[in-house]
């Protein structure tokens, strides 16, 4: 028989891999089991599949995925650096694993470790006090936020808005919402900076908190941050610090100095900890010295050489049922004891390096600046969603689209610190060659990866989010 | 040579050479690296962390030192957190950097593996509660459940803020979803429980038509498996108020299936599969019926076509979530657990449904077996339920709690202290080596 290269090269069609349903599936009766019927489901129907051919299926699925070891991954506002393997070993550590309802007598190395963490954080965001529970940086502002709300709740000062900036990313909206809180947005001045005459018309009496980001996702430090502290001080309301953008700014300003009294660290970001398709990721937070009575429940503390956990006085009670994602706080602390000092200020350096010499490099205009971590891209002419979807075929991963609003056609990128000026240079030209592309082949990318362009309208319009909702299987 | 790399300063995983730095710096004119940055003197920072850097095998040193500090216990622990024995394919498998080191699937097209495996994961929930729609996952099963809370405000006809959960709750669990709970002005309400289970007619009498959600778990927190939860659910609807239950991946595997008795909505955590104990480390899992479709929080994979009518996955209905609805969003959840939840889709699909029923169907005799003996020693009564168990009970003992948790965690175990004479323990197969040992140390400090 004739070797058909033809048919084993060709990846038009072939990269499609069977869902797991579609391998093998089995039913199982239970009725043989050590418990009543009635307490018992009657069957149950999942696939099978043999070892090896679960290997297979998921390498499969990873040739179909994009990481940042595959590549440039320059999605703006995510911070999509490399993860070193040594900080992946540490938090697999066998003795890692352990149960979180011991007794603190004995885990103390644990909580040792826990209590070094905290004393790091705080150093480098200039915070009096960290609690590492919070599972993400969603959950770190959900916890800034009712903190605050602790904070003036115990002071008799009863306050019904968080003023957040219109450049925000928009968890910030969402968790001032779900805290009860009513949003006052900020419009974004002239700059792409915060407004002071807008921002002075917009805080008052009701005030409870201003959230912010700085730089804020254009990549732009907000100069007039200690004015701005002024403003929301002198209001009664506290300034929130969104940490998402802290990677910028490592070893140059710290959030404690700028006037900020809670913030939260997203150091799945800043640090290191693979973003996992999503998750999972911690967002420790920090506070000044008058907030720490309100942290979650419990903290860790040091007493005569010995570490405990215990409940701050007015402590908003838990945010995670447990501890939070400690495997991602070990990889955290690994990640910064690596470094030290000098590192995670080299790393901020060559993180705004790149993103200002990527900015130079493409043929867009990208307006304001000057920019640290991160710029922001106008697609101009181009729709930017499909200036995307032609990036896939250069090799690149590409931008953050269409955010934030107030650049038309928004190509938000950051390159991070992990590529050299050689990948920085493969990323211009695929934003080059996108920018002299037509129309046409826009509409039609991509064509090389896995998947073509794929029909998202019908996926929201005719949901079908499980196996069991497919109809041809 | 030392064991440092040759990038000896800075980090290490910023690669550029000192020639490309340069190269780069003259490109957009500024004379240094400080240069770029546009702090105003008066905030910057000029001092040190005062952190050192030390090299990967003195790091690694380091925390090897810090966790030998841990005392080496053989853990009988659960009440919410599981070891159950993970298979080195799953590690192997979910280890590879285009699952690892990927983010969030906002461009679907590079993404099909990962949006694949979570579609399957949401695929095998949907199986396993017979509810039409999971999401592919929340935090942990606390942050479910506040989520579940804040779904029945937001379905319910008529208006309600009452919360009822059992009085045999992790208290863990219940001040997050207290939290939860605060900013849409929900109140929580413990009902009573009777010998390990649900009050049905204390409930009865508690329930009213400002109950906006009841909320009931099988197995408790005290490993009971619930026998009446069609009741419970029945309770719930006639007072037009959601029933959600908490349960966990591989009990649904076995129990009755929650669609069965009325379930609205399941939450609970699935890292039972796929993650072993991490310090409480989870993945929250929320299933619910397919009306409240477009109220479910936290991400939606979606099956549809490319270009080439293939069959092809992407995110969908963002117009629930926070990047797009901003503060009319269903949750402000972004970053999830989706590799955990890739995980535990690893566990379910090696195990199969054989496997996966017997890991359950053991986790009821393991319980059973251990109660048993311990209930033989002399000063023990275990389990003090005379229900069916799963995975762990509780045993009543003369001597206090705490002298037995100190005196059992200086013969090597763990156990859960859970009132004044009650201790909680929990069986699965990572114990199973060192049961004998187990029960002759409980023998000793029971005296």
């Amino acid at each position: 028989m004739k070797y058909d290269q033809a048919r084993w090269t060709d990846d038009s069609d072939d990269r499609y891999e069977p869902l797991l349903s579609e391998k093998a599936s089995e039913t199982v009766d239970t009725e043989d089991s050590p418990l009543p019927d009635d307490l018992t489901r009657d069957s149950l129907s999942l696939p099978d599949p043999a070892e090896p051919e679960l290997a297979r299926h998921y390498t499969r699925l990873s040739q179909m995925n994009y990481g940042v070891e595959s590549g440039p991954f320059p999605l703006g506002s995510c911070t999509m650096k490399y993860n070193p393997s040594f900080t992946e070993d540490v938090a697999a550590r066998a003795d890692a694993a352990i149960h979180p309802d011991r007794p603190d007598s004995t885990v103390q190395g644990t909580l040792a470790l826990c209590h070094r963490l905290q004393d790091y954080l705080g150093r480098i965001g200039g915070m009096d006090a960290v609690t590492l529970q919070p599972p993400a940086g969603a959950a770190g502002e959900f916890t800034g936020i009712q903190i605050a709300k602790a904070y003036h709740q115990h002071n008799g000062d009863e306050r019904s808005e968080v003023v957040i900036p219109d450049s925000a990313h928009g968890t910030n909206f969402a968790t001032a919402a779900m805290a009860g809180y009513e949003v006052v947005e900020l419009p974004s001045g002239d700059d792409g900076r915060v407004d002071i005459e807008a921002l002075e018309a917009a805080v008052g009496d009701d005030t409870a908190a201003l959230m912010l980001t700085n730089p804020n996702t254009l990549g732009l430090f907000e100069r007039d941050i200690e004015h701005v502290a002024d403003i929301v001080h002198d209001a009664g309301g506290l300034l929130y610090y969104d940490g998402a953008n802290l990677n910028a700014l490592l070893g140059r300003a710290r959030p404690g100095d700028m006037g900020f009294d809670v913030m939260h660290y997203n150091v799945h970001k800043t640090f290191a900890t693979p973003h996992g398709g999503g998750g999972p990721g911690a967002g420790p937070v920090g506070v000044r010295e008058e907030l720490a009575q309100f942290l979650p429940n419990p903290h860790v503390r040091e007493r005569g050489g010995n570490y405990e956990h215990y409940e701050p006085d007015n402590s908003i009670g838990k945010v995670h049922g447990f501890y939070g994602n400690w495997p991602v706080l070990l990889k955290t602390f690994a990640y910064i004891a690596r470094l030290g000092d000098e590192g995670l200020r080299d790393a901020s350096a060559k993180a705004v390096l790149n993103a200002n010499y990527l900015a130079e490099q493409i043929e867009y205009e990208v307006p304001f600046g000057p920019f640290h971590h991160e710029f922001v891209a106008s697609a101009g002419e181009q729709d930017a969603a499909d200036a995307a979807k032609r990036m896939l075929d250069y090799g690149v991963h590409p931008p953050t689209t269409k955010w934030p609003e107030i650049v038309d056609e928004a190509l938000m990128t950051e390159p991070t610190e992990s590529e050299t000026k050689r990948s920085l240079d493969q990323l211009a030209a695929a934003f080059n060659a996108v920018a002299g592309d037509s129309d046409a082949e826009l509409a039609d990318a991509p064509s090389r990866p896995a998947a073509k362009r794929i029909d998202q309208a019908t996926a929201a319009r005719n949901p079908r989010l499980s196996w069991q909702a497919l109809d041809d299987t | 040579m030392s064991d440092s790399d040759s990038h000896a300063t800075g980090s290490p995983y910023a690669p550029q050479t000192a020639a490309e730095t340069a190269a780069m710096l003259d490109a957009v004119g500024a004379d240094d690296l400080e240069s770029l940055f546009d702090v105003p003197e008066s905030v910057a920072f000029d001092g040190e962390f005062g952190i050192d850097a030390r090299s990967e095998r003195a790091a690694r040193r380091e925390v090897a030192g810090l966790l030998g500090r841990n005392a080496d216990l053989t853990e009988f622990l659960g009440r919410g957190h599981y070891d159950h024995y993970v298979p080195s394919v799953v590690d192997d498998l979910a280890s590879r950097s285009e699952f690892l080191t990927s983010y969030t699937q906002y461009q679907p097209e590079v993404a099909q593996g990962f949006l694949q495996a979570l579609f399957e994961f949401q695929s095998m929930l949907v199986e396993l509660t017979g509810l039409g729609v999971a999401n592919c996952s929340m935090y942990d099963d606390a942050t479910a459940l506040g989520e579940a809370a804040t779904l029945s405000q937001r379905v319910r006809s008529v208006s309600g803020d009452r919360i009822l959960v059992p009085e045999h709750l992790r208290e863990g669990k219940r001040t997050v979803l207290s939290n939860y709970a605060e900013g849409p002005a929900l109140t929580v309400e413990s009902y009573p429980m009777t010998d390990g289970v649900v009050d049905v007619a204390a409930l009865a009498d508690q329930i009213g038509d400002d109950t906006a959600m009841v909320y009931a778990e099988s197995p408790t927190v005290r490993g009971v498996i619930e026998e009446r939860l069609g009741v419970v659910g029945d309770l719930a609807h006639d007072h037009e108020a959601l029933f959600c239950l908490g349960s966990d991946p591989i009990a649904l595997s076995l129990l009755e299936r929650p669609a069965d008795v009325g379930a609205d909505v399941v939450v609970g955590d699935a890292a039972s599969l796929g993650t072993g104990t991490a310090y409480g480390f989870g993945l929250g899992m929320f299933v619910t019926r397919e009306e409240y479709l477009r109220q479910v929080p936290g991400r939606l994979v979606g099956a549809s076509e490319d270009a080439a009518d293939r069959r092809a996955y992407t995110l969908t209905l963002q117009t629930r979530e926070q990047h797009i609805r901003k503060e009319r969003a269903t949750s402000n959840i972004c970053t999830n657990q989706a590799w955990v939840a890739l995980r535990t889709a690893m566990h379910a699909a090696w195990l199969g449904p054989d496997g996966l029923v017997d890991l359950a169907e053991d986790c009821v005799t393991r319980a059973r077996d251990l109660s048993d003996r311990l209930d033989d020693i002399v000063g023990v009564k275990a389990p003090i339920h005379g229900r069916h168990h799963f995975r762990e009970f509780l045993a009543r003992t003369d001597q206090p709690a705490s002298a037995i948790v100190a005196d059992l965690a200086s013969e090597g175990f763990a156990v859960h202290a859970v009132e004044d004479h009650l201790v909680q323990v929990c069986a699965t197969e990572t114990t199973a080596d060192a049961t004998d040992e187990f029960v002759a140390a409980f023998r000793e400090v029971a005296k």
